[in-house]
Formats: structure tokens, C-alpha cells, sequence
């Protein structure tokens, strides 16, 4: 048997929790140099490609705002979820229901709206959102059907329904057949922040979200609750918190978000709907939220992280000609990483002492 | 050949892959380790076989590598859980999308290289039987491997000392422990048995039903083989039943499709994914009513360290 065994430590040790999301990117980043090295790249100019370009100037660092803000919004959510041991992996979907819901506003406004309608997207693209979360919630709650299973199947069903709507009912008339919808009017778009970059208003909405997230987690009864149920089920029914309420509650909060993130990527961004509409946020996010230790602040850091090399791997296929999906493939390991590292926090690896006459 | 006998060929045809990665993580799970990684182990199983296959020219080589593939994607994944004990839930997640990832990339070079399926074998004289002959032994050796693997897994796990072992380990680790098991290796045979049959489920996508590499082709066809499990109340013969099912149901909207019924194809296409949320809260909501079936295994998802 193994010589070697996982013992409990007494208390985290404060310094692994800043250690073990870097050490999992250096070891990811080591880790792709090996991969690039294979590849026949030069290791280095990968790196760079990946991780500096997308950081060098202006209008790069307005994409990394762009990209960041869906998976911030998203992993916010997600980590609330996670921490209280709601397995929501379907925030693909809601993100693009939401996105739907607030599009739909847009599409049916064409030609007559006014300022009232940005609004009433944001508001619809949430509601959106949120009542799709509450599927896989509430059969949870009620019959205690699987929501891991229940919130994905609910991906490939939006994806569908986005796909019917624009090649269908919401198709472009003007638009040579293509599958989409009209480009939204002014007054259904978010404003720009600055000039030369696609950066928008979104990412402060995003930046809001994260302040009020990390003041209800830290300092209030429900982020209480919630850390509670994570961490230690039994005394969180003790203390009267019930679990049913609590499921509803973060379902209800992170599918919103996702489907905010689903509205802003459409009247901030593409500002349109079409089938492709999401290059995976839904999912990317659930790494970081793992990345930024289901912690608000660390979901902002490990978001703009991972955004740098979303932007990284669209530049590699560019310029490296390197498969799209090998993103995906360091998207993985990273996860991998981070969470033999989260190992590093609740247990330390010792060698076994056999105790005498004893069989351990 | 009949309509009917044609009609459900197609059906075995469809339900065969759902079938052997379910019945492959059933055993899993039965030894109290959920792996969700399914979908990522079974697709890079279909893009190793096929890439494997087309480079070598030789089918048997392609399965081989499909099992490898799904091992060794298990292994990863038994290294985190069983190794280091990490949340079962996350790595199945991340090994779902590094196997989405790292197959998109090894088949790229691949893309749209057609090659012969592997053909049927007729079994001589029961292929003459009438009817149930040439659905039930006029098939591929899939079709084949996946009966050996449903029975023999129901003998496994209510037949033999080791496979009510497997289950003890699930029902309840610390005792089984406390019995002088070694509750991880084990679970760790286990894992990588899941990994060979959704690697093998893998290579039936990409060498016989579509005998070529398209990008993602499992198309969720590993988490519905999770569903199966759980609709199947952890037993080999309704995990058959529940594959079944699923694939006649595949078939059923093709079938829709090509007649041109008058419903969106986006709809019919989702059918699979409805069903499957419907097929769950229908089972859910049966045995909350008294109804029949074992349910999970006690320990399920709970990570198992000897030393607490």
C-alpha cells in the first residue's frame, strides 16, 4: 500500500490560500510550454502570444475588460452556489436565455424604442436568467432530482432555442438570409466607455456586482448562511437555516447574473443575436470560480485572468495556427491544477509511521 | 427485412454507446465514486480510435487506443479523488472540458477523413432465428461486447465476494474499511473500468456510427449515459432498458426529421435533453411515492481518507 497518506491539518494555513491558485498557474503555465514544445512552437513566443500581447496595448486591455465581464458576473454567482454545495453547471444556458430575454426586447423594439428599453432589457435578460436556474432548483428542492444533470440538459436546450429564434421568427429581414438578428438600435445597446475599444458599461455593472457580492458574503446573516451550509451542513441545520430556502436563493441569484451576463455580451458587445453567440462563458466560469476560491474578489482577479488568455488563444489560432480548442485544453489542466493545489489547504501529505501491532 | 426489424436495428445501434458508458459508471458508482466526466472520457475515446484507427489502418488498433484514452483520462481523475481527495464533482467537470479540449485538438488534423465502418457479424445459426435473429445476432462487435459487459456485470456485482465488496465500498467506505478492505484501490479499479467502457463507448461513435471525426461529436451523450444511471436506480438491467429507451427515442426524432414533420428541427433535436429532465423527475417523483427501485449508493460522491 502507499507509504504515503493525506492527513487533516488542524487550520488552513493562511498563506495556502493565496498560494495554491498561483502555484496551479505556474504549474499550467509550465505545463503549456511542455505542450507547445510538442507542438513544435517556440515555447516562449507561445507564452507570449497568450499571455503579454493580449496585455500590450489600449485596445487589448479594453477586450480583456470585455471578456472578463461575463465571466465575473457569471463565477460570482457560481461561487455562491458552489460554496453552499448547489451544483449549478448550466450557467451556459442561463446566460444565454438571458441574452435571449433582453435580445427579444431588443428585437421587438426595433424602429420604435426609446431610452425606457435598455433598461427593460437588462431587467428582462435577469428575470430571463433566473426563472431558467429555477427549473433545475426547484425539482431539486422538490423531488430531489440531480441539478447538475437537470441545468445541463438545459444548455443544449437554449443553444437550440437561440438557434431557432435567429434562423426562424427573429431572423433579419434585411439580412441576405444570414442567421441573425437585426443589429440593435442605439437606444438598446449599452454606451461605450471609451473611444478605440468595445469596453462599455457592462464592466462597471460587472465591478458593482462584485462590491455588493463581497459585502453580503462577508458581512451579512445570508453570506453567513451560506458559508455555513459549505462548510459544515449539519450545524447549519442547528441552527435553524433551511437548506430549501437557501437552494432557491443562490439558483435564483447566480442564474440571474448569468442571464445579466447573457444580456450585456448581446446589447454591450456582439449587439445582436446569433447562433456561436457565446464562446462557452457559461462553462469557462465555472474554472473561474474554482480559481478565485468562490471568493467575489478572487472570481474579479481569476476573471481577468482567464480572460488574457481567452484573447491569448484567439491570437494563437491566428497567428500560431494552433487549434481553437487547445484553450479548452490549458482551461482543463488549469482546473486540475487548482484543485490537487486546494489539496495543499485541508490535508498535508505525510509519510505513514506503522504503529506497533497495529494495522493502519 | 422488415420495417420494424430495420427500425430497431437503428435503435440498438443508437442505444449502444449510451449503454456502455452507462454501464461502465454504473460500477462506479456503485463503489461510491461519482465521476462526471463522461462526456470528456467517451470523446476522447472516439477522437484517439478514430485518429489511431485512420494512421494505422486497423480498427482493433483504433478500439484499443479509445480504452487507452478513457483509462487514462480515469486515471487523472482517480489521482485527484482517490489520490488527493479532492471534490468529485470538480474534477469530473474538469476532466469533462480538458477531454473536449485536448480531443478537439488531436483530431483537428483529422477533420472529415471518412473511413469504412466496422461491419456485422452474423452469428451462425441463432442469425437465422426469425425476427429477434437479425436485430439480436446480426450485429457489430459492439453491439456484442455490450451484452457480455451488461451481464457480466450483473454477475460481478451480485454474484461474486468482489463485487458485493465493490458495493460495500460504496454503501459505506468507513466500514468496509474497517473490515480490512482497501476501500481505494478498489474504487480506483473501478474508476478505470468506467474509463475503458466510455472510451470504448467513445470509439463506437467515431469508428461505427459515424465513422468519421467531427469536433464535440459526443454531443452530450456521456451526461445522458449519467442520467441513465441514475433512471435506472443503479442496476445493470435497467441501465440496459434506460439505454434503450434513450435510443429509440434518438431514433424516433431522426425518423420525425426526415418525414418532415411540421415542428421545428431545433425542437426534435432537443427532444433527447427534455426527455432526459422529464425521464428524471418522473423517476424522482416515483420513488418519493414509495416507489420501486434501490436508490443511490449510501456514500456516493464522498471522498474516503484511511487515515481519519
Amino acid at each position: 500500500m502507499m507509504a504515503l497518506v493525506l492527513e487533516r491539518r488542524a487550520e488552513a494555513g493562511k498563506w495556502a490560500l493565496l498560494a495554491a491558485p498561483l502555484l496551479a498557474v505556474g504549474l499550467t503555465m509550465a505545463s503549456s510550454l511542455v505542450v507547445f514544445w510538442l507542438l513544435g512552437q517556440d515555447p516562449w513566443r507561445a507564452l507570449q502570444v497568450y499571455f503579454i500581447w493580449p496585455v500590450s496595448d489600449a485596445w487589448g486591455l479594453q477586450e480583456v475588460a470585455v471578456k472578463a465581464t461575463p465571466l465575473v458576473l457569471i463565477s460570482v454567482g457560481l461561487a455562491l452556489c458552489f460554496r453552499s454545495n448547489n451544483w449549478n453547471i448550466g450557467a451556459e444556458g442561463q446566460f444565454l436565455i438571458g441574452a435571449i430575454c433582453g435580445g427579444g426586447v431588443a428585437v421587438w423594439t426595433h424602429g420604435w424604442g426609446g431610452p425606457w428599453v435598455l433598461p427593460l432589457m437588462l431587467l428582462a435578460g435577469a428575470a430571463g436568467g433566473m426563472a431558467y436556474a429555477l427549473i433545475p432548483a426547484v425539482l431539486k428542492v422538490r423531488l430531489r432530482v440531480n441539478e447538475i444533470l437537470v441545468s445541463l440538459m438545459l444548455v443544449y436546450v437554449a443553444d437550440l432555442l437561440l438557434d431557432w429564434l435567429v434562423r426562424g421568427p427573429w431572423r433579419d429581414p434585411m439580412g441576405f438570409n444570414m442567421p441573425q438578428t437585426v443589429t440593435f438600435a442605439r437606444d438598446a445597446t449599452l454606451p461605450l466607455l471609451f473611444d478605440g475599444g468595445r469596453m462599455n458599461l457592462g464592466s462597471v455593472i460587472a465591478l458593482v456586482v462584485v462590491v455588493v457580492a463581497a459585502v453580503v458574503m462577508a458581512r451579512t446573516l445570508k453570506g453567513f448562511e451560506i458559508r455555513l451550509v459549505g462548510q459544515a451542513p449539519r450545524a447549519a441545520r442547528f441552527a435553524g437555516f433551511s437548506d430549501t430556502r437557501l437552494t432557491i436563493t443562490v439558483f435564483a441569484v447566480s442564474g440571474a447574473l448569468a442571464g445579466l451576463a447573457g444580456v450585456i455580451e448581446a446589447a454591450g458587445t456582439v449587439r445582436q443575436l446569433l447562433p456561436g453567440f457565446s464562446p462557452g462563458y457559461g462553462f469557462t466560469a465555472i474554472i473561474v470560480a474554482f480559481l478565485g476560491r468562490l471568493n467575489p474578489v478572487g472570481c474579479l482577479i481569476a476573471g481577468i485572468f482567464i480572460a488574457i488568455t481567452f484573447i491569448g488563444g484567439e491570437n494563437a489560432q491566428i497567428i500560431l495556427r494552433l487549434p481553437r480548442d487547445m484553450t479548452l485544453v490549458f482551461q482543463g489542466l488549469l482546473l486540475f491544477y487548482i484543485l490537487a493545489c486546494d489539496t495543499l489547504i485541508l490535508y498535508r501529505i505525510r509519510r505513514r509511521v506503522p504503529l506497533q501491532g497495529a494495522q493502519t | 427485412m422488415t420495417l420494424a426489424t430495420a427500425i430497431l436495428l437503428t435503435v440498438i445501434t443508437a442505444a449502444t454507446p449510451l449503454l456502455i458508458a452507462a454501464i461502465g459508471e454504473l460500477v462506479v458508482e456503485r463503489s461510491g465514486v461519482l465521476n462526471l466526466g463522461v462526456e470528456g472520457m467517451m470523446i476522447m475515446g472516439a477522437a484517439f480510435g478514430v485518429v489511431v484507427a485512420v494512421v494505422t489502418g486497423s480498427s482493433l488498433l483504433g478500439v484499443l487506443a479509445a480504452i487507452g484514452a478513457g483509462v487514462a483520462l480515469a486515471a487523472v481523475f482517480a489521482l485527484l479523488t482517490l489520490g488527493l481527495a479532492v471534490n468529485q464533482y470538480a474534477s469530473g467537470l474538469a476532466l469533462t472540458i480538458f477531454g473536449l479540449g485536448l480531443s478537439g485538438v488531436v483530431g483537428a488534423p483529422f477533420v472529415g477523413i471518412q473511413r469504412d465502418g466496422i461491419g456485422r457479424i452474423a452469428i451462425p445459426l441463432l442469425s437465422d432465428i426469425p425476427v429477434i435473429g437479425p436485430i439480436l445476432f446480426r450485429q457489430d462487435p459492439f453491439v456484442y461486447a455490450s451484452f457480455a459487459l451488461v451481464a457480466g456485470v450483473a454477475w460481478f456485482l451480485w454474484r461474486t465476494k468482489a463485487g458485493l465488496i465493490l458495493r460495500a465500498c460504496g454503501e459505506n467506505p468507513v466500514s468496509a474499511h474497517a473490515l480490512g478492505y482497501r476501500v481505494l484501490r478498489i474504487r480506483l479499479y473501478a474508476v478505470l473500468f468506467g474509463g475503458a467502457c466510455a472510451g470504448l463507448a467513445g470509439a463506437y461513435l467515431s469508428l461505427v456510427l459515424t465513422p468519421f471525426w467531427t469536433a464535440g461529436m459526443t454531443a452530450g451523450r456521456g451526461w445522458i449515459a449519467l442520467a441513465i444511471v441514475v433512471f435506472a436506480s443503479w442496476l445493470p438491467l435497467r441501465t440496459m432498458l434506460g439505454a434503450y429507451l434513450f435510443g429509440g427515442l434518438i431514433v424516433l426524432q431522426l425518423h420525425a426529421q426526415t418525414a418532415g414533420v411540421a415542428v421545428p428541427s431545433q425542437l426534435l433535436a432537443a427532444m433527447p435533453y427534455l426527455i432526459t429532465i422529464l425521464a428524471l423527475t418522473l423517476i424522482m417523483a416515483m420513488r418519493r411515492g414509495g416507489g420501486a427501485g434501490s436508490v443511490a449508493p449510501a456514500g456516493l460522491g464522498q471522498p474516503f481518507t484511511p487515515d481519519r
